[in-house]
């Protein structure tokens, strides 16, 4: 739902960069999204679309990747990698313990790197 | 394509974000303002909740509240009405609202004038748990007729909150509502989240919450 402000950011972002690097024209950018944020790349596409048009940016290809939700056991600091579907009732792999953790990452927005001419 | 090259961006899309609710915090911490920053679905019970926590502990504390709505000022005159001072910030649209805008309520305000500032965040569980406002701390709000599977639905806002208030719990019989099915669930998601179960309609439970602020406020000053 929030898709816009995340949009412009990643626009800006990408546009300061394009400058700083002197090119022509952006073709792709590869970000890095937390399993845990509820972006959709299909919406984020669109909105980019929309306000890259007229930029070097326009045209360009959000490659998103996906990245795990990490989570570190309290009792015994063992981290482990869940998707999104596994949240609740987790059990860690090492010491048994039920429903105990913290969260390493999982919710990131970060824009890797980009592709241009 | 010939002459495609690869840029290193390496860069937090919410960074500037990040920070700018640090500096705000910073602010906070020096004019020993505490801010909560209230989040729920629309019709959770927000705006009755602060009525209520302002009726029980506003004689002791000078108390206002920064409003965010969409496109309307009616939550704002209800607060206005019951004699809080209150900004309102019409957020046009956005969803959610970020650390610029909240601000911009601040200095509406004169936050340093307040003891305690509620954030009266846009009604929706998903993305204000993705902004940092600069509050001190985070409370979510949910309310029994929306259910117990509401932390498998929305696991960020779960994730974010210092605290969750179960609100309606006068209306716990008519509603499939297990609160222990729904503690459970939460402590899965976030170990350290405190739980208040009230009823903002009848009083009932309001005080194991306004002691909960009462003891963040005077740890933080």
């Amino acid at each position: 739902m929030h898709e816009l402000p995340v949009t412009e950011s990643i626009l800006n972002i990408v546009l300061k960069h394009a400058e700083k690097n002197r090119v022509s024209r952006v073709v792709s950018i590869t970000l890095h999204i937390g399993e845990l944020s509820d972006l959709e790349d299909r919406w984020l596409q669109h909105y980019f679309d929309y306000l890259s048009r007229q930029t070097l940016a326009g045209g360009a290809k959000l490659r998103i990747e996906r990245l795990p939700i990490v989570l570190k056991c309290r009792n015994c600091d063992q981290t482990m990698h869940i998707t999104r579907k596994d949240l609740g009732a987790i059990e860690c792999p090492n010491c048994a313990g039920i429903g105990d953790f913290s969260l390493v990452s999982g919710r990131q927005y970060y824009i890797k790197d980009m592709e241009a001419v | 394509m010939e002459g495609i090259k690869l840029f290193e961006v390496r860069e937090d899309i919410l960074s500037d974000n990040d920070a700018a609710a640090q500096q705000l915090r910073d602010k906070l911490r020096r004019d020993k303002t505490f801010v909560i920053n209230l989040m729920s679905s629309p019709g959770a019970g927000k705006t009755s909740l602060l009525l209520k926590t302002a009726a029980a502990i506003g004689g002791d504390l000078k108390i206002g509240v920064i409003e965010a709505d969409i496109d309307s000022t009616v939550d704002a005159e209800k607060i206005r009405n019951a004699g809080i001072e209150a900004v309102q910030l019409r957020t046009g649209g956005f969803c959610h609202l970020d650390a610029a805008m909240v601000k911009t309520g601040l200095e509406g305000i004169g936050s340093q004038n307040f003891d305690l500032i509620f954030i009266e965040n846009v009604g929706n569980l998903v993305c204000p748990a993705e902004f940092d406002t600069g509050a001190i701390r985070n409370a979510m709000i949910l309310s029994v007729p929306e259910g117990d599977d509401k932390p498998m639905k929305y696991p960020l806002m779960f994730s974010i909150s210092d605290v969750l208030v179960i609100n309606k719990i006068d209306m716990m019989e008519l509603a499939d509502f297990e609160t222990t099915v729904l503690r459970q669930r939460a402590a899965e998601l976030n170990p350290d989240i405190s739980v208040f179960e009230v009823s903002a309609k009848t009083g009932e439970g309001i005080h194991g919450w306004t002691d909960w602020i009462k003891k963040e406020i005077k740890d933080f000053s």
